[in-house]
């Protein structure tokens, strides 16, 4: 819940969210820095750092050279400097280039360095797909940085916790991936793309206050009680669990996990001992994915609860296809067949 | 004539068993060279990046105009650190050779692109350096025993146990925790120096790299930002002719020199003779005038050559010619300065004796007293659970328990 002290609360899509939360951030602290391609005077392709510019000047916000690996790299300069560097990626797809400055440096100054060093840089990345975007703009590389001990991994479903998990990512101290589902930028998503685009304007979590607030980095939300199943799921898939959960009409528990690393293991374990049943659901690839870490981390710590086998409801092993966007896409119809393969296995 | 086409495959003058040929390596005369305002434009003073910037003359007299006219206090100053880096090398070459440390690089004959580079910095400007400028340690007082104790992994590693031997730092003396993947320092430190402009303060960052990682993306990152926000940093390209087995000109290609690199961008680069310490030592300076004066970063090459092997694990011999180094036309840097020292009055081969006979003693005393924290073998050890500290500010809860339980299991 909002501090004490914050009294405005706006409707916010996350777009607007996030852009309120930087400008939260940089009110508060003048070492915070934002750069990345288009980011400055155009205030970026998704508009999320609109205005700021014009307000800090352009040597808090400014435009960066088409090239990531630069722009993490001169970001943990700046943050060894004593800067806090929010530095966009333009598109979770772009951020390659950069994946030897954020695994081999930006993850490990603190630790190579004896707590010597810090670089506490945000990278935000608009990712995952339904927007059309094909191989090259639909990715959800989460699973490659939540293996990178030293960093840490957001991804928020809502503009609510877009703002607050921005503002505690700034001032953590360690370094954030902090993603963000660009189909869920303008509203909530369901899964089915056939029905009209639904705003924020209705939900309860597009109301955001206007100053600083805090969404704390490792903490899952339980967004719907239950005691049937659990949904454990993140960003847009937190949507559609709970469309699928609604459709079904059962009584299940959905989680979102909101911050990657560190997980919230304590309360997704809570849940699963309680209900004996799981479904994890993401819209990354399968193998090797988060799923995989949930899978395994759920029966070392639940097995003697688990009523039937843990089902993971995920992208398909393949790029991400233009054509297929919603064969690929893990909707409604895969939630529930994983659902209904939990609620009453097989018998072998 | 063949005229199919075909794939060109640089390769070096002279292999094992072949004639050292360092033909390619075009010099200037001592004094030769032009030294232009630092505040002109990169394309008005494009010489800089193809000639030889020389002071020390072949009579050991400084000439020309970048000669720095330091006093004699400085000149034994530099030649101290250049003598000490030697010795330090030498004896932990030996430790490694006998087990003592597990891996050591040497930077025997490029002295000078650390020591004297260091010394035209001032102590505020921040230093992003490469594994083989231990002299930049040396110089700003980092310490031996705190490096040997880093070597050794012992109680007292600044790195607490987690680095390679030789990936020091020193967050009090400015100096950068040293990378194993190379070059990712130098868009750091353009970055770092974009910060000090931001904060108005007037440090400036310095990194360093060698001709073969200039190669790397990194590099090309650095520069594009640094002539786009006329970044205050100083970017050594430290040529010392060989990236392990690889001669300059795999990551040269037709590139006229290293220094050149930086023109494209609209930065001043200029290639020096990096054995020639007067030499480094106004380049630097230079260069360091003209970033704190607004007016952004220099490539400065510096041609030196690596007399010693790439790392304890390397055989140069496999690879080059032995006597390579005797062939090098731009000798040696600490004889170099010596010579100059003692054509000026200022020093003797009693005092220069004397001078190594101290840094041996220093050098053999701090090892003894860096092996009283503890070493590889015996004494003390840092303790392993103290692994799981410092990959997060606050250790998450998984750490905890992964923690609790290498406890356990050394019970």
């Amino acid at each position: 819940m909002p501090e004490s002290g914050v009294e405005a609360v706006a409707r916010m899509n996350m777009i607007q969210a996030l852009n309120s939360g930087i400008r939260a951030v940089m009110e508060s602290n003048p070492a915070v820095v934002v750069m990345g391609e288009d980011v400055g005077y155009f205030g970026g392709v998704f508009r999320v750092t609109e205005g700021l510019q014009k307000q800090f000047g352009e040597h808090r916000v400014f435009d960066t050279p088409i090239a990531e690996g630069g722009i993490v790299a001169a970001a943990i300069g700046m943050a060894v400097n004593g800067l806090r560097p929010i530095a966009e990626i333009q598109f979770a797809d772009y951020v390659y280039p950069a994946y030897d400055q954020i695994v081999s440096e930006l993850a490990r100054i603190r630790y190579r360095s004896g707590g010597e060093f810090t670089a506490p840089v945000v990278v935000r990345m608009p990712c995952g797909g339904g927007i059309r975007g094909g191989q090259t703009h639909s990715q959800s590389p989460e699973a490659l940085f939540a293996h990178v001990c030293g960093l840490k991994v957001v991804m928020p479903s809502n503009p609510y916790d877009a703002k607050g998990l921005l503002i505690a990512s700034v001032e953590t101290g360690d370094p954030v991936i902090f993603l963000e589902p660009k189909r869920l930028y303008n509203g909530p998503f369901d899964g089915d793309p056939h029905k009209p685009a639904v705003t924020w304007n209705a939900h309860p979590k597009g109301e955001v206050p206007d100053g600083l607030y805090r969404v704390p980095l490792g903490k899952a939300e339980i967004v719907r009680p239950g005691t049937d199943v659990t949904v454990v799921a993140y960003g847009t898939l937190v949507h559609v669990a709970l469309a699928a959960v609604e459709q079904m009409g059962i009584d299940a528990e959905v989680i979102d996990v909101r911050s990657i690393m560190p997980l919230d293991t304590a309360t997704i374990v809570g849940s699963v001992k309680k209900t004996g049943r799981c479904v994890i659901a993401h819209e990354a690839t399968r193998f090797a994915g988060l799923g995989a870490e949930l899978s395994a981390t759920l029966q070392e710590e639940c097995f003697w609860h688990l009523e039937a086998p843990i089902q993971r409801v995920t992208g398909w092993d393949t790029p991400y296809p233009l054509a297929f966007e919603w064969e690929y896409f893990p909707g409604p119809k895969r939630v529930i067949a994983a659902l209904q393969a939990v609620l009453d296995p097989e018998p072998t | 004539m063949n005229n199919k086409p075909h794939l060109h495959v640089p390769h070096p003058p002279a292999r094992p068993g072949e004639k050292p040929d360092f033909s390619y390596v075009s010099l200037s005369p001592a004094g030769a060279v032009a030294r232009p305002d630092p505040l002109s434009q990169a394309r008005d003073i494009e010489f800089l990046a193809l000639e030889l910037v020389r002071v020390l003359g072949d009579d050991h007299r400084a000439t020309g105009p970048w000669n720095p006219h330091l006093d004699a206090e400085r000149l034994r100053e530099g030649l101290r650190v250049m003598v000490l880096t030697r010795i330090y090398d030498d004896r932990m070459l030996n430790a490694q050779r006998q087990g003592r440390i597990t891996f050591y690089m040497k930077s025997t004959g490029e002295e000078a692109v650390a020591v004297a580079a260091g010394m035209a910095l001032d102590p505020a400007d921040m230093l992003f350096p490469s594994y083989r400028v231990q002299g930049l340690h040396l110089l700003r007082g980092v310490g031996t025993v705190n490096l040997m104790c880093q070597l050794l992994s012992n109680t007292r590693d600044m790195c607490k146990g987690r680095q390679l031997p030789v990936m020091y730092h020193s967050a009090e003396k400015r100096l950068f925790s040293i990378s194993g993947n190379l070059a990712t320092q130098v868009p750091q430190a353009v970055g770092w120096a974009m910060a000090s402009q931001i904060k108005g303060e007037t440090s400036i960052a310095a990194t360093w790299t060698g001709e073969g990682s200039s190669a790397e993306a990194d590099v090309h990152y650095a520069m594009v930002f640094a002539s786009a926000y006329r970044a205050p940093a100083i970017i050594n390209i430290v040529n010392n002719q060989w990236a392990i087995s690889t001669f300059q000109g795999i990551a040269g290609g037709l590139g006229p020199s290293f220094a050149a690199r930086g023109l494209g961008f609209g930065i001043p680069g200029i290639r020096v003779d990096g054995n020639d310490f007067l030499a480094v030592y106004a380049a630097t300076k230079w260069a360091a005038d003209r970033a704190r004066r607004g007016h952004g970063a220099t490539v400065i090459e510096l041609v030196t050559y690596r007399a010693a092997a790439h790392s304890t694990s390397d055989d140069p011999s496999r690879y080059r010619p032995k006597d390579e180094v005797t062939a090098w036309p731009l000798g040696d840097p600490i004889d170099r300065l010596k010579k100059h020292l003692v054509a000026l009055g200022e020093w003797s081969e009693e005092q220069h004796e004397a001078l190594v006979k101290e840094c041996e003693e220093h050098v053999r005393s701090s090892w003894e007293e860096a092996c009283s924290y503890g070493t590889m073998n015996d004494g003390p050890r840092p303790d392993p659970l103290t692994m799981f500290d410092d990959v997060y500010g606050e250790m998450p809860p998984h750490l905890r328990r992964q923690r609790d339980q290498l406890a356990r299991e050394r019970g």
